[in-house]
């Protein structure tokens, strides 16, 4: 059993094949995505592999801290070559085989046209506890 | 004024609750359930008022929650069946309702995580929100998960003998995941392998337990009060549960004078000898490398020959330690955390420091990074106080670090 984290890029990620912004989708199409990723959520709920799933506005800035006694600096919003988070789901699976097939199926939402957008998702496995039993 | 209300005394009726409930003709996910409604009427019910029987308490009033069940199921679909009010004389099975259960939640049809939360909750008790918590996953996901695998079993028998070796993988797992929030599951592993030891005279059981027992006994020590991994070279050995060392070494003893050697028994075999010594200078490395060596034989496992070849390292120098692990797979987890500590081992720090890093980011846990991260460092911080890429004068770094760094080879 293991954890990992499906991540869907707003930009940074390769050029998906059916690569359309959704605003030149039609509304059906969009609705058809939307609809998809839901049913895909739920799917994993039922069984039993959901942990949580979250999207992400992308208008984001950055923040560090700048001394003592000082607000914090911020540069924003980001610039449009920066790799850009739209949003992920945590699944929890048997083995990274099934991580993979999942983010496929992930990747397979429809969009323009209907067809599947096969976009580039991030598979990252989150760190786990060590074993009790090592040697 | 209420008795104290012994959690683990309630759990450990279940499975015998539960076996009553199929073998009166109930069928399991519906008994399973049935059983779940009266252990939280029990938490609710028996601190101010314990029942005489708590066995007959629990067996009472499942069997009513399922009739009521069974009844609302059967008005719902309109149904004319009449279950009686009568338990069912069902077949008496050879076997143990204990032990069915253990087989039937570690049945070989079920995926590896499904069985650890069915056994978890149809043989030890534990509610799906408990479940759910020591697995950091949402309740709704392992109610999920829970009834998919009661469905996954639906059809399987109950009166026929599973294989113990299945049942003590997913033990073992439950032991192994390491995860301890509300509920302690490497205890709640302990327990489930302890009442199966009560039920099932094999060797490989006590040898599971003896493990599981001589691991616990070491856990206090192998974490830092900072939540960091203390290797086993470095653990404070008078931390160690000597009480649980002691179960766990006449567990070992009496599964070993069955003379039917098992992988688990031999891994046991290995924690004991760990146990045994008063300080790591004194452990008996070469009794070690031969129980690898039994172990490789029994299992042909990678990971033996992995920790093997940590044992060689201390038994007959790093050299050695480094040939028997030049003929393992590089890919294997904790390969190069072990290729690291080998090299410092050999005196070549350079090569130990930069392999230390290399092993952190392929480390599977936080933990093990942070631990590995920080041997680079350190033998990083004394190359470059020194005398940049050359070696360190060994006379004055005498302070060796244990067999173990990155957990493998018996860290923790």
């Amino acid at each position: 059993m293991a954890k990992y984290l499906l991540l869907k890029h707003y930009r940074g990620a390769p050029a998906a094949v059916n690569d359309v912004p959704m605003d030149r989708w039609t509304p059906e199409e969009i609705s058809a995505h939307v609809r998809y990723m839901a049913d895909f959520a739920a799917r994993l709920e039922g069984t039993g592999e959901y942990v949580d799933g979250q999207a992400l506005a992308p208008d984001g800035l950055w923040v560090r801290y700048d001394g003592e006694g000082r607000p914090p600096v911020t540069d924003g919003p980001f610039a449009e070559t920066k790799d850009l988070i739209a949003g992920w789901m945590v699944i929890d699976v048997d083995s990274r085989e099934r991580a993979v097939e999942l983010a496929g199926e992930l990747s397979a939402a429809p969009g323009k046209d209907g067809k599947p957008i096969h976009e580039w998702l991030e598979v990252r496995p989150l760190y786990g506890e060590p074993p009790l039993i090592t040697e | 004024m209420t008795a104290p209300f012994d959690e683990a005394l309630l759990r450990g009726l279940v499975p015998g609750v539960l076996g009553v409930l199929v073998r009166r003709g109930a069928d399991f996910a519906a008994a399973e359930d049935a059983v779940q409604e009266a252990l939280v009427e029990a938490v609710r019910t028996w601190p101010a008022d314990p029942p005489r029987d708590p066995r007959g308490w629990l067996v009472t009033v499942s069997w009513r929650r399922f009739l009521d069940a069974t009844r609302a199921d059967a008005a719902r679909r309109r149904r004319e069946d009449v279950v009686d009010e009568e338990p069912a004389s069902g077949p008496v099975p050879g076997v143990d309702d204990t032990l069915h259960l253990y087989f039937l939640c570690a049945h070989p049809s079920l995926t590896p995580s499904s069985a650890v939360a069915l056994t978890l909750r149809a043989v030890g008790g534990l509610t799906t929100r408990q479940i759910a918590q020591a697995h950091l996953v949402p309740e709704a996901t392992m109610a999920q998960r829970i009834s998919r695998a009661k469905r996954t079993v639906s059809g399987v028998r109950f009166d026929r003998p599973g294989d113990v070796a299945t049942v003590l993988r997913v033990l073992y797992l439950v032991f192994n995941e390491g995860y301890s929030g509300d509920v302690d599951l490497a205890a709640e592993a302990v327990r489930l392998t302890r009442q199966l030891a009560a039920v099932v005279d094999h060797p490989e059981v006590a040898g599971l337990l003896a493990l599981m027992l001589l691991h616990s006994a070491r856990r206090a020590a192998r974490t830092a009060p900072d939540g960091s991994l203390v290797p086993l070279a470095e653990q404070d050995r008078g931390r160690w549960d000597t009480a649980v060392i002691t179960e766990g070494v006449a567990a070992l003893q009496a599964a070993l004078a069955r003379d039917r050697l098992g992988e688990y028994q031999a891994q046991a075999a290995i924690a004991a000898l760990h146990a045994d010594a008063r300080t790591a200078a004194e452990t008996d490395w070469v009794q070690i490398v031969e129980w690898y060596d039994e172990l490789v034989r029994l299992t042909d496992s990678p990971v033996a020959r992995l920790n093997r070849a940590v044992a060689v390292g201390e038994a007959d120098g790093p050299r050695a330690g480094l040939a028997a692990l030049a003929e393992l797979d590089g890919s294997l987890p904790r390969h190069t955390a072990v290729a690291a500590h080998l090299h410092e081992r050999d005196g070549d720090l350079a090569t130990a420091a930069r392999l230390y890093a290399l092993a952190g980011e392929r480390a599977p846990t936080l933990a093990e990074r942070d631990h590995l991260t920080r041997q680079a460092a350190r033998l990083n911080t004394h190359r470059g106080r020194s005398c940049g890429w050359a070696r360190v004068d060994r006379t004055r770094n005498p302070r060796i670090q244990g067999p173990d760094d990155g957990m493998s080879g018996g860290a923790v």
